[in-house]
């Protein structure tokens, strides 16, 4: 078997549109290994002339999927990666992947009680990675997804997250910060405590968080949380930002 | 100097923990650190992360002092560690 760290050849199975900026791509791995939801694989693409460029996406998809994984790449605008994942990218293409990498933001359903999500864009891939693996598992603990998004069409995952929410103690709330279509009945602005306090309510002051979205919103949710009466040690963040580029 | 702390482009220590288990072998982003500044004790996963850049620098997350930084070239694998702190075990 191979050890995380060293790279592998992933052959491009599938791909995927989300939104009109997020791409899923689905890789055949030869040396796959089960990772744990919240984990990431580095992607390495090297040009004709040497040159190349290293990324980390986190894995979309649950473990139970044996030998490919799914990896969710939004398009940054100028960015070296993300672009050709994006665009230029097609079935059958092969480039260079390591992984799963990072032991710190992860869950898996061997830890029970009331887990926490909150999302910010593509902050949620890693978070769709745990609720995936939380429904394959059959986990009924409760649990709340928090996603933040500017537009209704900036929703990643909506009509999968739709048909996991209500059942098996998921509730998930959206907050669209930008735009909102008429008849909107979530939340209309930025994460604020007042919100923080009502999805998290339900479930305790001893849930499990994790917190993943650009900076800014990772360090409100997180400090929300805090003054909410969640301890510290029970919060954890990862900072999204555009992180492919 | 002004430094460009462009929320955007920020990333923590999980986004680097493939180069740092290269260099120490292990799964860094749980190891704890101490910033040698402020004396703040994160996860090495939770530090600021910035990339976008000939290199990887590890920030504070309380003070933003330069704690890890990193530089690979053809001729090896350069580790500034001056800005950190292994924290003090704790009290039992």
């Amino acid at each position: 078997m191979k050890r995380p760290l060293e790279w592998q050849i992933a052959t491009v199975k599938a791909l995927r549109s989300e939104t009109r900026e997020v791409k899923t791509l689905t890789l055949s791995l030869p040396d796959w290994v089960a990772h744990r939801p919240g984990q990431h694989y580095d992607v390495r693409l090297t040009a004709e002339d040497g040159y190349s460029a290293q990324r980390s996406y986190s894995v979309a998809s649950e473990p139970e999927r044996t030998g490919e994984i799914d990896l969710t790449v939004e398009r940054i605008a100028d960015g070296e990666v993300s672009p050709f994942l994006d665009d230029t990218i097609a079935i059958g293409d092969r480039f260079e992947v390591r992984g799963p990498i990072g032991g710190y933001f992860v869950w898996d359903s061997s830890i029970r009680g009331p887990l926490l999500l909150v999302a910010g864009g593509s902050g949620v891939v890693p978070l769709m990675a745990m609720l995936r693996h939380r429904a394959a598992a059959g986990g009924k603990d409760p649990a709340r997804l928090l996603y933040s998004a500017r537009t209704y069409e900036q929703i990643i995952y909506g009509q999968e997250l739709e048909m996991l929410a209500g059942k098996n103690g998921l509730a998930v709330s959206y907050t669209l910060t930008r735009t909102q279509p008429s008849g909107w009945k979530g939340y209309a602005r930025r994460i604020d405590d007042a919100m923080l306090e009502e999805v998290s309510a339900p479930l305790g002051r001893n849930a499990l968080a994790f917190i993943c979205g650009p900076t800014a919103l990772v360090e409100v949710a997180a400090d929300g949380l805090e003054r909410v009466g969640l301890p510290a040690d029970r919060i954890r963040t990862e900072r999204f930002g555009p992180s492919g580029a | 100097m002004t430094e460009a702390m462009d929320d955007d482009l920020v990333l923590d220590g999980n986004a680097v923990a493939g180069t740092l288990a290269e260099i120490y072998g292990d799964d860094m982003p749980t190891v704890l650190a101490q910033c040698a500044s402020c004396g703040k004790v994160d996860h090495v996963g939770g530090l600021l992360a910035f990339v976008h850049a000939p290199g990887i620098v590890l920030r504070c997350t309380a003070c933003a002092t330069v704690m890890i930084r990193i530089v690979q070239t053809p001729k090896g694998t350069f580790v500034d560690v001056r800005g950190k702190r292994i924290p003090a075990p704790p009290k039992s």
